[in-house]
């Protein structure tokens, strides 16, 4: 088992796994993407309240819930970095955050073209939408902290600290900004009243919140073996693989 | 060589939370200049909002709150720059005390100078502010643990970033998130106070942020030290 584990820090495995995913992953999820999309927009039934406007669910939804968990992707590789210097480590948390901002700003994106439409406004100063506003800042915050340092290696150091500070807050602000917005709870939001969600619409939803996990492993791969190529770009096995 | 007991780090905090306050003592304008800053601001919205009174006592909590910690982030920004260029903070970390102890009595000289002064001033600026006198008190307590809460965040960030040129920008992205918390339950306890509420709900967990801040904050201080001195 330890073997597995192992392999996950060698970059010449890594790159070769990733290699070997890819081909797969790719048109699965695009596959997918397209499946939930076409399922989600045009058979899942309309919403009898708020029309054919809920349809942009099926992207909102999934982005939102991949953004907060891809925090901790990001958290995680920080942890495994700093506890067992595993150099591979720094480089996936590097891969994570951008893609993880992106995640978050089309979440936010979404949520302002839905909220024109149902609540009358673009902007509404929900306890939800301020809490992903905040993960948007704490991501950047990450990226932004990375590319101050001129040494890379320190660069991920600093950033693996940061994201688990953030970790620990993570949760404190989420409750905090709920118990915020308790107190100035503004009468105008009654949106969550129809209670549980329809099967017919909850399973394409399901379908794309797998599909937007699926993005964004195929993503971080892309990404991962981008930096991987740029960081190895001297060495012997990536020129054997990359002239092969 | 003997291990170092309970006593030296005692006697070591000591002695350095005293050179801190001398430091501070000797360029007062250190201390002054974020007083100055908060009062400039608190005039600022006034002039801003309009003079009537009743306006402004509404926006107080969130105006006091926001300058105050507005006046803590440009204190984050000078926290560790000194030690760190005059190499004293690398002689902290290569002594045997451990650096996440080592770096308290610095937090506490910062938080003597910045948080308690701003809170014992508060009252007046509240009092600008059209504030009832009978929240004075909560208005103190709040910010005497907010501050305490921010002083803490703010080292962390203020200890990830003083290797970097031109840092300050830096340390305000990444700190202002992590004081989300501490601004809420601030002017939650406020709000409570000023409209007849309970304010101890929110002071409790002032109280609670800054204990799990003494405990959790030093470690990822001295982590972040070691990064920039490259260690």
């Amino acid at each position: 088992m330890w073997r597995i584990v192992h392999q996950f820090g060698s970059p010449p495995w890594v790159y070769r796994f990733c290699d070997r995913v890819i081909p797969w992953l790719l048109p699965i999820t695009v596959a997918a993407l397209l499946t939930g999309s076409v399922w989600g927009l045009l058979f899942a039934p309309t919403d009898y309240k708020q029309g054919d406007s809920y349809r942009i669910i099926y992207i909102h939804v999934p982005a939102a819930v991949v953004a907060l968990a891809g925090y901790y992707v990001m958290a995680l590789a920080g942890l495994v970095s700093l506890v067992w210097r595993v150099k591979l480590a720094d480089t996936a948390m590097r891969a994570a955050a951008p893609i993880g901002a992106a995640y978050t700003a089309i979440a936010l994106i979404t949520g302002a073209i839905w909220g024109k439409p149902t609540w009358g406004a673009w902007w509404v100063w929900d306890a939800r939408i301020t809490s992903m506003l905040i993960l948007f800042f704490l991501y950047v915050g990450v990226i932004a902290l990375f590319e101050a340092y001129e040494n890379k290696t320190v660069a991920a150091r600093a950033c693996a600290i940061l994201s688990l500070v953030g970790t620990v807050n993570i949760p404190i602000i989420y409750k905090s900004v709920d118990w915020w917005y308790s107190l100035h709870q503004p009468a105008s939001i009654k949106f969550t009243g129809s209670s549980a969600i329809d099967a017919s619409m909850l399973y394409p939803l399901l379908g794309m919140i797998i599909t937007f996990y699926a993005l964004f492993a195929l993503l971080m791969m892309l990404n991962l073996k981008q930096s991987l190529t740029e960081e190895y770009a001297q060495s012997a096995w990536l020129n054997k693989r990359l002239t092969a | 060589m003997s291990e170092t007991t309970d006593i030296d780090m005692l006697r070591y905090c000591r002695s350095q939370t005293g050179r801190h306050i001398m430091l501070l003592v000797r360029s007062p304008s250190e201390v002054i200049n974020p007083l100055l800053f908060f009062l400039l601001v608190v005039i600022l919205f006034p002039l801003g909002l309009g003079p009537d009174p009743e306006q402004l006592s509404v926006l107080a909590p969130g105006i006091l709150w926001v300058v105050a910690l507005l006046a803590n982030l440009m204190i984050c920004m000078r926290l560790f720059v000194d030690d760190f260029e005059d190499g004293s903070l690398e002689q902290l970390a290569m002594a045997r005390v451990p650096l996440a102890i080592a770096v308290l009595p610095q937090l506490v000289a910062a938080w003597l100078a910045s948080g308690l002064l701003l809170s014992l001033v508060s009252p007046l600026f509240g009092l600008m502010l059209g504030l009832p006198m009978d929240v004075t008190p909560v208005l103190v307590a709040s910010l005497l643990m907010g501050t305490a809460i921010m002083l803490l965040l703010g080292a962390v960030g203020s200890a990830l970033t003083v290797g970097v040129q031109r840092g300050g920008i830096l340390l305000a992205l990444l700190i202002l998130p992590l004081y989300v918390p501490v601004l809420i339950a601030g002017t939650r306890a406020l709000n409570e106070a000023l409209y007849g509420g309970d304010p101890y709900v929110a002071l409790a967990l002032l109280g609670a942020g800054v204990t799990g801040g003494l405990i959790l904050a030093p470690l990822a201080i001295a982590a972040g030290l070691r990064v920039s001195l490259e260690l």
